[in-house]
């Protein structure tokens, strides 16, 4: 028994050493030298500033951005918030079909032809979803391209350049990253 | 429900497939000793380890003896992520000056990874230092996987060997399990991850200037509505894909981040997706091979397999259903599938994983002990929440855990030949084993230990008001958190119905027991089965021996473990889930 402590002992301290801190120091040391945009976040910069990370979302509220999804995280989009990123609010909790009346209302307001998605009126499990559907962002076009001031169709065009197909043809969704299209929305087309 | 993803999830299926017969002969080859293509590197490592730490590889163990060391290691393991917890503050690699984590929560958290379960109740980000997840929760990741490999390879010897003392040496198994399995696999599935966007850094946490800078209204301390400006979004990182990869294939489930594999660090695209949910499967699916080839009967090997599949695909063709169909009362809302959006429930879920593969990495980590989630289940429908509850529910048997899942389906293909031996009236036996008295005890043992703690802990949790405060989403939903909450600890899964307050004095005390309750005693009454099993003398088949090969067998299996947990459970859950996919469709809200 006295035996049976040593050796767990021993082995718990060498095999914290070996896979506690040798295991994740080697990844951290191979990945920024194969991948190092990955590994650091994916990071924008704009002229020496991070203006945000292709993988995180942020909040948008004027007509001139394309807004992204709601978001339960903080104040909205805040990857560290207290108590995470997700609403879990069940199906049939008043909070969430309140919550989702009032966004429809607006959004009908916005654009009272078209059919709201479901995305645009949910949040994700993150709270830091960087990318809407085809569909949330098909129906934020008027809205975007009057305040811009230029033509549905270029935006169109704007919009289908950043719009990921499935990866592989296979895999998952067909999404557009709202925080890469806003920033080539403020590069291409300042606002008035 | 579309074509692409009915597509995705067969495309699942099949790679896994595929994956089996290779996965179980490399783990036949490492636990019998056999040479293997990674000897030249290992060996050295596995002997210098040997000699630091007075392991005698030569020596077996009785199923005593394994259990008590497999006991005193975890015991160890468990006190020295405690104590790292308790000074993290004053240790190197916290570079946000995280304080130290308070003794329930840190006593919570080192019972929760050691056990394989990975239960949070806490937020990582504002938690958890570099040095505590690195050394503490991701090593945990490996020591729990590899105890539960181990004890799945010693009941497989139990039942292969005739005649014989002993199952094993458990730290031979243990450190043969770290070297050949986990290591070689997480170094190549962490940079897998990395090339897909996970980040893997030791900086502090990123500040970026928001595009658009927003004016928020917040309540101040007085209860009065505080306007002010957000420029900056802190964005946390961390050496996540190191812990990301053992965190699949280990099926321990606990995230880096609050948000589980639906943070896009995480989980950054539907490619790391599909990566993440193979590996959860990895294992126990290659170890149905091991079975059989261990046991000279691959025909049982693939029966089971097959019994595994069958309910796999059963749980996420409802789960995927059910999500699909959408919230009703959600009016206005368009959750109709197109070509320009999953539809669905989308609430709790990623658009790039949609509908479909949220649904299946839901399916799969509650099949399995894994727990991560990718999706908040919480926010599920009633019936698509329900399905990863039951999977648990079930025993984690449907391929399961690393190691777990493969001797909690022991048990009951045990009780599935006593079952079938009673029905024509001979004495069951298993693979030429006599299942006798005390073997058909100590499987009932097993399964009623998780079944009464998970009843038993919900029901003073759903009287009591430090049990009803914690609910979030009241209604028969909060009856459902609260079931989850107990069933996710005592099988070690870790997902949660995340709403509800987890981080109280009463629920970390007696998830902790609830831990310990589903791994240790669990596997106690198995272990002692595998070492009664390997005593018996070899009978030779007869034409009154019951085949555990074929159609017939899996399809006894299957009823086996429907009927004891449908039996077990079907009251608590036609009070949750059910009674709110009644109410939901009546248009009730809570």
């Amino acid at each position: 028994m006295k035996q049976h402590l040593r050796t767990a002992i021993l082995i718990t301290l060498v095999t914290t050493l070996l896979f506690g801190l040798l295991y994740p120091l080697a990844v951290a040391g191979l990945g920024q030298l194969f991948f190092p945009s990955q590994a650091n976040g994916g990071m924008i910069l704009q002229n020496g500033v991070v203006v945000g990370s292709r993988l995180i979302g942020q909040p948008f509220s004027s007509d001139a951005y394309f807004h992204s999804r709601p978001s339960a995280a903080g104040n909205g989009y805040d990857p560290v918030a207290a108590s995470g990123g997700a609403s879990n609010l069940g199906p049939t909790n008043k909070q969430l079909v309140d919550r989702v009346r009032s966004d429809v209302e607006k959004l009908h307001a916005e654009n009272p032809a078209a059919a709201i998605p479901v995305d645009l009126v949910t949040t994700s499990g993150s709270g830091l979803d960087p990318e809407i559907s085809p569909a949330a962002a098909e129906f934020q076009i008027p809205r975007v391209a009057k305040s811009r001031q230029m033509s549905e169709t270029d935006l169109r065009a704007l919009v289908g350049k950043h719009t990921l197909a499935r990866q592989l043809g296979i895999f998952g969704e067909p999404r557009v990253n709202v925080v890469e299209l806003n920033l080539e929305l403020d590069a291409s087309h300042p606002k008035h | 429900m579309t074509a692409n993803g009915w597509f995705q999830i067969g495309l699942y299926a099949l790679v896994l497939f595929l994956i089996t017969k290779p996965i179980g002969v490399f783990l036949t080859r490492v636990f019998e000793r056999e040479k293997t293509f990674l000897d030249f590197a290992l060996r050295p490592v596995e002997r210098l380890i040997y000699r630091l730490c007075g392991v005698d590889e030569g020596k077996e163990m009785r199923w005593t003896e394994y259990g008590t060391t497999m006991l005193v290691f975890s015991g160890v393991s468990l006190v020295l992520l405690y104590l790292i917890e308790r000074v993290q503050h004053w240790l190197p690699w916290n570079p946000q000056k995280l304080a130290n984590v308070t003794p329930d929560l840190a006593w919570n958290t080192a019972v929760s990874f050691t056990t394989n379960t990975n239960w949070q109740a806490y937020t990582p980000e504002t938690t958890m230092s570099y040095l505590t997840q690195m050394a503490g929760l991701a090593y945990h990741n490996f020591a729990s996987a590899a105890v539960g490999i181990a004890l799945a390879i010693a009941v497989i010897r139990g039942v292969s060997r005739h005649e014989s003392k002993t199952i094993g040496n458990f730290w031979v198994d243990l450190t043969r399990c770290f070297l050949w399995v986990l290591l070689p696999v997480c170094l190549i599935g962490s940079m897998v991850l990395i090339s897909q966007g996970v980040v893997q850094t030791l900086k502090p946490y990123a500040t970026a200037q928001l595009i658009e800078p927003q004016t928020v209204q917040t309540q101040g301390a007085d209860g009065k509505t505080v306007t002010q400006t957000v420029t900056q979004q802190v964005i946390a990182v961390g050496p996540v894909a190191s812990q990301e990869a053992i965190k699949m294939f280990g099926t321990n489930g606990g995230g880096f981040f609050y948000a589980n594999s639906s943070h896009p660090y995480e989980n950054p695209t539907p490619f790391s997706n599909f990566f993440q949910m193979l590996l959860i499967f990895a294992v126990p699916s290659g170890l149905t091979y091991t079975l059989g080839r261990m046991t000279r009967s691959q025909g049982h090997g693939w029966a089971v397999w097959s019994a595994m599949l069958a309910l796999f695909l059963v749980g996420v063709s409802a789960a995927y259903w059910a999500e699909a169909r959408g919230n009703p009362q959600l009016a206005g809302v368009d959750q109709h599938v197109s070509a320009m959006h999953s539809g669905g429930n989308m609430e709790g879920k990623e658009v790039r994983f949609g509908i479909a593969n949220s649904a299946l990495f839901a399916t799969i980590t509650t099949d399995a002990s894994c727990g991560a989630v990718n999706s908040m289940h919480d926010s599920y429908t009633p019936l698509g929440g329900m399905i990863p509850l039951v999977n648990i529910m079930l025993g984690e048997i449907i391929f399961g855990g690393v190691g777990s899942g493969l001797y909690g389906v022991l048990v009951f293909v045990i009780l599935a030949v006593f079952i079938a031996g009673l029905m024509v009236g001979r004495t069951p036996e298993y693979l030429g084993k006599k299942i006798e008295a005390f073997d058909v005890k100590m499987a009932m043992l097993s399964v009623l230990i998780s079944s009464l703690t998970i009843l038993v802990f919900a029901a003073i949790a759903v009287v009591a008001k430090f049990g009803t405060s914690s609910i979030s989403n009241p209604g028969p939903h909060g009856l459902s958190q609260i079931l989850y909450a107990y069933t996710s600890s005592v099988g070690n899964n870790g997902s949660a119905f995340g709403g509800l307050n987890a981080n109280t004095l009463w629920y970390n005390a007696s998830t902790a027991i609830a831990m310990l309750l589903g791994r240790f005693f669990v596997v106690i009454p198995i272990l002692a089965i595998a070492g009664n099993l390997a005593r018996k003398k070899m009978a030779p088949a007869s034409l009154g021996t019951f085949p555990v090969t074929g159609p017939l067998f899996t399809i006894l299996l299957i009823s086996t473990i429907l009927i004891v947990g449908a039996l077990t459970f079907f009251p608590a859950l036609s009070l949750g889930p059910i009674l709110e996919h009644l109410l939901m469709n009546a248009g009730k809200a809570f």
